[in-house]
C-alpha cells in the first residue's frame, strides 16, 4: 500500500457556489468530523494537495482559474466535484454565462451531489478519492514513469 | 584532536539516522498533543512519517531547478550542526553551522521567484534577526558558565550551567518559539495551520524538496531541545534523564503556546525577541563577570 492514501491534504475552491456547499466543506474538515484522523489537511496552496474540492460551476470568469489550479497541482491528484452545481451546473445549468459542470474544465474522478453536499457525502467521496489515489499513485510512482 | 573530529563524524553520522526518527516521533506527537488540546482525536502518531513518504513519491516538479540543492544543503547543515552538539563538539561551529542551514534555506525560498514565497523570506529573514542575537548570548553565557565552549566538557563541571546562566535560560525558552516555527512567532511559515498567504516559505516546494523541509524541520526540533537540555548536564550520568525531561517539558510548553496565541505582527517579534535577548543576556553576562 502507497502512502498516497494516509496522507491526503486538499485543497478547496469555491467556483461559483452559493456559500451553502463551502461551508459544508470546511464543517467537513472541523474538529466535529476530525478530518485530520485520516491525515487530511487543508492546504491553501494547490502544489502541496493532492485532492482538489471544487464547488460550485464552471462559467467564463472562472474556467481559467479552477484549470490554472489544477495544473498547479502535483501528480498524483484527484478532482472532487462538491455539491450538485459543481457535479452538472445544477439550478444553474441553464444560465447565460454558465458553462456546466467542473468536467467541462478539468477531469472529474468523484462526484458528490447534494445541495448543499452533506459532510457525510462528503467524506464519502473522499474516501473513494483516496482509492482513486492510491490507484493513481501505483500507476504512476517515478520509477514506473522513467522506464516508460 | 583526531579522535575528537573521528568522535564528530560518528557523532553525524548517528545523528542523521537517529535525528529524523526522534524528530518524526516528536511532530507526531506534537500534532496529537495539539489535537487533544483542541478536543479532536488527531492524527496516528505515525502521520508526519505518512506525510513526507507520500511527499517523496509524488511527482518531482520545481518552478528552479536550484531550489532542491538548496534545501538539501539546508537539511546537510542541520544535520551536521546537530552531530557536532550531540557528538559533545563546539557549541558555536554548531550554532554557525545551523545558521547557514536557515540561510540557505532562504535562498531556496527566493529561488522560486514566487512573490508569496519571497514575502515568507523576507520574513524568515526577520525571524532570523530576531532570533540570532539570543543565540549568539547563549553560546556567550554557555562560556562564562562552564568555561568552555565544547559540549562534551559539561559531562565534567560540578554544577549544571542552569545554576549561572538560568537568566539566559529563559531567553533561549523565548526563542525556541521561533526556532520552532511555533505561533505567535510562525511568521515566515506556520507549521499546521496554513493560515497565511497561500504557505510562506515553503509556497513553491512540492513533492520530495517538501518532504525535505519536513526532514530539516524534525533535525532542527531536535537540536533545539537539546540546546535545552544541555542547561541540566554536570557530572552525574543521571542528569541526561534531567536533561531529556526538561527538554520534553519545553517541548510540552511551546505546544501549549501554540495553541493559544494567534500570531503576532513582525516588528512585534523582532522589538520583544531583542528585548528578551538584551535583558537577559546583559544581565546575566553581567552577573556572570561580577559576581
Amino acid at each position: 500500500m502507497s502512502f498516497a492514501s494516509k496522507s491526503p491534504w486538499v485543497i478547496h475552491y469555491d467556483g461559483s457556489s452559493c456559500n451553502g456547499c463551502d461551508i459544508e466543506v470546511l464543517a467537513t474538515l472541523c474538529p466535529g468530523f476530525d478530518a485530520e484522523r485520516f491525515g487530511v489537511i487543508n492546504t491553501g496552496n494547490p502544489k502541496h494537495a493532492d485532492i482538489f474540492l471544487v464547488t460550485g460551476s464552471v462559467n467564463e470568469q472562472n474556467i481559467s482559474v479552477v484549470r490554472e489550479i489544477y495544473n498547479q497541482m502535483v501528480e498524483p491528484k484527484v478532482v472532487i466535484a462538491c455539491g450538485i452545481c459543481a457535479c452538472s451546473g445544477g439550478v444553474f445549468a441553464d444560465c447565460y454565462n454558465v458553462l456546466g459542470g467542473v468536467d467541462k474544465a478539468i477531469p472529474v474522478d468523484v462526484y458528490a451531489p447534494g445541495c448543499a453536499v452533506r459532510p457525510e457525502a462528503l467524506i464519502d467521496a473522499v474516501v473513494e478519492a483516496v482509492g482513486i489515489l492510491e490507484e493513481k499513485a501505483k500507476g504512476c510512482a517515478p520509477k514506473e514513469r522513467g522506464e516508460e | 584532536m583526531i579522535s575528537s573530529l573521528l568522535v564528530n563524524v560518528i557523532g553525524i553520522v548517528v545523528f542523521a539516522i537517529v535525528a529524523p526518527v526522534l524528530g518524526c516521533l516528536l511532530g507526531g506527537l506534537d500534532r496529537v498533543i495539539s489535537a487533544r488540546m483542541q478536543g479532536r482525536v488527531g492524527p496516528p502518531i505515525l502521520q508526519p512519517y505518512y506525510d513526507v513518504r507520500k511527499l517523496l513519491a509524488k511527482d518531482n516538479v520545481s518552478t528552479n531547478g536550484a531550489e532542491s540543492i538548496y534545501v538539501t544543503t539546508a537539511l546537510v547543515f542541520a544535520i551536521v550542526a546537530g552531530g557536532i552538539f550531540y557528538s559533545g563538539g563546539n557549541i558555536l561551529l554548531s550554532i554557525f553551522l545551523v545558521t547557514m542551514g536557515a540561510l540557505f534555506f532562504i535562498i531556496a525560498a527566493y529561488s522560486s521567484r514566487s512573490p508569496y514565497a519571497e514575502i515568507g523570506a523576507n520574513r524568515e529573514i526577520m525571524q532570523v534577526m530576531a532570533y540570532e542575537p539570543m543565540v549568539l548570548i547563549l553560546a556567550v553565557g554557555f562560556f562564562m558558565a562552564s568555561g568552555t565552549f565544547n559540549v562534551g566538557d559539561l559531562f565534567s563541571i560540578d554544577c549544571p550551567i542552569i545554576c549561572k546562566a538560568w537568566i539566559i535560560f529563559i531567553g533561549l525558552l523565548f526563542i525556541l518559539t521561533i526556532k520552532l516555527r511555533k505561533s505567535p512567532f510562525d511568521i515566515s511559515m506556520s507549521h499546521h495551520a496554513h493560515q497565511e498567504i497561500v504557505r510562506g516559505m515553503t509556497t513553491e516546494m512540492s513533492g520530495p524538496t517538501l518532504a525535505k523541509v519536513e526532514v530539516m524541520h524534525w533535525v532542527e526540533n531536535v537540536l533545539f531541545l537539546g540546546w535545552v537540555g544541555m542547561f541540566f548536564i554536570w557530572s552525574n550520568p543521571l542528569s541526561i534523564v534531567l536533561a531529556i525531561a526538561v527538554a520534553f517539558l519545553a517541548f510540552f510548553l511551546e505546544i501549549l503556546i501554540d495553541n493559544n496565541f494567534a500570531r503576532v505582527k513582525w516588528q512585534a517579534m523582532l522589538k520583544s525577541a531583542w528585548i528578551v535577548a538584551l535583558v537577559t543576556g546583559v544581565v546575566n553576562i553581567a552577573l556572570l563577570m561580577f559576581m
